[in-house]
């Protein structure tokens, strides 16, 4: 019993005398009005850099988020204006052709609103008058294409710059194989 | 001197020239005939003309009767050629003459009104014809030139009892993609069009303007036009989805017929050139691609470009679009392609462009006998037009390496380069003019 109450004398000694030493007596707080602003303000400033911080996280992540959607969303007009390319005096799709568009469907497809111009070109063989007609038909072919694959025809509009509108000049046939292509643009307003 | 050459002057009245392409009715011409050995051409000496603009009009007479493909030219300049004038009222002295073997002396004479023209039969030594003519005050203007161009083709009419084809122009696309007007000799080309493109101009049959395939605005319009630059009007009666390409008016002037494709197919397409009335369509649906169409003098049928058949050939078919009927069918045998036909004036043939070993070349074919006759073999040659003397055909012609407008004479197969400026192409000749 002895031996225990020492032992809690001893250490609450030890701890008094312990905190004697550091703790110095409390005195009425000299702060002037000017200093309370200060650390008011000091204060505020670092509520106001937290918000600020979390508003352009937030806004870095909306822009991100924007410029993956614009990012897919050039990727599907990409996928919507990307150039077809035909064979020597041809109108038929080839296979490539086919692949070409086939990507395109789903594109218009989520996009109904998005109206698109088909223009036929041809490369500088054969009479120019008559390539305005080549260039037109393989306009059309596509545009037939589209629309057997669901796109409303209302959407699609076609015409033809025949070899009046060279992608590449030269008069050979890789020149001529860049040439006989059609393009498709977004259509707004009135074109 | 030699006898073939002789001249037997032989008076001949010469009905008036046709009214095919609308053309006002010539003056009755005296034929002075001449015989000379087939094959030949007679010899003119043009002697020099006293006055300021003496020697420019000397060499437009000159350069139009050597155009013109019938006549051989002496040259003779300077001293020698001024001492054959003759001086104060003098007849001209036919013994000095001689030597050079001309048929005709052609003596032109400047007057307060304009200039007075003397055609001199050098065998019979005597004064053949003489006129006199009004050329207007604008000295070296597009209007004087016309005139004296009328003057050459009027001596044309006296020697060989036919106009030539010198008092007229030539509508093409340049090479910045509009549509531009050069006199028949190459002079006073200008630019006529600001469209986003212009082409296949096409003229009215009376020569106040023409008709033409235009973009504007992304799209395909039918564009009609005055001479004066800027003077387009767009014909708003055709559709302007697809394509409205090749217009031709017919002979009477009251329609333009032109090519429009759509979905469907490019057809034959008839519209008032006044704008009145909704186009009709001449070319069956689904009959491939038509284009390129070329009315006959008489307005009743036209030669057109169609893929009916697979590959381009040429079709005739009425006005209204019935009875059409293959021309050429070269396409279907040799796998060449045939296209841009042009009737000429006098109906009596049609002028095309013919893949001819890979290349087009230009061909005119007879109608009556089926009969074809190849008039180039160098580069590409394209877009054949008539002159209104159905004698020349204006083309485009890749042979110097540049797209440039040539003529040829069909008889003869001489060449003329027509444009200077690269690019020209799609050439449409004009009718006799009168301005």
């Amino acid at each position: 019993m002895k031996t225990a109450t020492l032992v809690i004398c001893a250490v609450f000694g030890l701890t008094v005398a312990g905190c004697g030493k550091k703790i110095k007596p409390l005195a009425p707080a000299p702060v002037s009005t000017a200093q309370a602003d200060s650390i008011e303000r000091a204060r505020q400033q670092a509520v106001d850099d937290s918000l600020r911080a979390l508003r352009e996280r937030e806004l870095e992540r909306q822009r991100q988020a924007a410029a993956l959607a614009e990012a897919r969303e050039a990727e599907a007009i990409a996928l919507i204006t990307g150039t077809v390319y035909f064979d020597y005096d041809q109108s038929a799709l080839s296979a490539e052709a086919r692949a070409t568009l086939d990507a395109k469907v789903p594109a218009l497809q989520a996009r109904p609103a998005f109206r698109i111009k088909i223009t036929g070109h041809t490369d500088e063989r054969g009479s120019s008058e008559y390539n305005l007609a080549l260039g037109l038909r393989r306009a059309a072919e596509l545009k037939a294409y589209l629309v057997a694959n669901g796109i409303d025809a209302a959407r699609i509009d076609i015409s033809s710059m025949g070899e009046e509108r060279p992608a590449a000049q030269g008069s050979n046939e890789a020149a001529w194989a860049l040439n006989r292509r059609a393009e498709f643009v977004q259509v707004t307003g009135e074109q | 001197m030699n006898s073939s050459r002789r001249l037997l002057w032989i008076l001949t009245l010469v009905p008036a020239l046709s009214v095919a392409r609308g053309q006002e009715p010539q003056p009755e011409g005296v034929r002075l005939a001449l015989t000379y050995a087939p094959g030949t051409r007679p010899a003119v000496l043009v002697l020099p003309v006293e006055g300021a603009e003496g020697d420019s009009v000397r060499a437009i007479l000159q350069r139009d009767l050597d155009f013109d493909d019938r006549v051989t030219l002496i040259a003779l300049d300077g001293a020698a050629a001024r001492a054959l004038v003759p001086r104060g009222g003098a007849e001209l002295d036919f013994d000095r003459l001689a030597p050079f073997g001309a048929a005709a002396i052609i003596e032109a004479r400047l007057t307060p009104a304009g200039l007075t023209v003397r055609v001199h039969d050098a065998a019979a030594r005597k004064l053949a014809r003489s006129a006199d003519f009004t050329l207007p005050v604008d000295i070296y203007g597009a209007g004087w030139r016309m005139a004296l161009h009328g003057v050459s083709d009027a001596v044309g009419l006296w020697i060989f009892g036919t106009r030539g084809a010198a008092q007229s122009r030539v509508l093409f696309t340049g090479g910045d993609g509009q549509v531009w007007v050069t006199d028949s000799d190459g002079a006073g080309a200008r630019r006529l069009t600001s469209a986003d493109l212009a082409l296949s101009p096409a003229w009215r049959p009376d020569g106040s303007g023409f008709a033409f395939a235009g973009v504007s605005r992304g799209r395909w319009r039918l564009g009609v036009s005055g001479l004066a630059a800027g003077s387009t009007r767009w014909l708003g009666s055709i559709p302007t989805r697809g394509i409205t390409i090749t217009p031709a008016f017919s002979p009477d002037g009251r329609s333009v017929v032109y090519a429009h494709g759509d979905e469907g197919g490019t057809n034959l397409w008839s519209a008032s050139g006044s704008e009145n009335g909704a186009p009709r369509r001449l070319t069956p649906a689904r009959s491939g691609d038509n284009t390129s169409p070329s009315f006959d003098p008489t307005g009743r049928r036209i030669v057109f470009t169609s893929g009916r058949a697979g590959r381009p050939d040429l079709y005739i078919m009425d006005a209204d679009g019935t009875n059409a009927q293959p021309l050429t069918t070269s396409s279907l045998a040799s796998r060449s392609d045939n296209g841009s036909p042009d009737w000429s004036p006098d109906g009596l043939r049609v002028a095309y462009q013919s893949q001819i070993g890979g290349s087009f070349q230009i061909v005119s074919l007879a109608l009556r006998d089926r009969s074809s006759k190849q008039h180039t073999s160098d580069g590409e040659n394209e877009d054949p037009s008539w002159s209104p003397d159905s004698r020349h055909v204006v083309f485009s012609s890749t042979r110097t390496g540049v797209r440039q407008l040539w003529i040829v004479d069909t008889e003869s197969g001489r060449l003329r380069q027509l444009t200077r400026s690269a690019g020209a192409r799609l050439p449409d000749w004009s009718p006799i003019l009168s301005r």
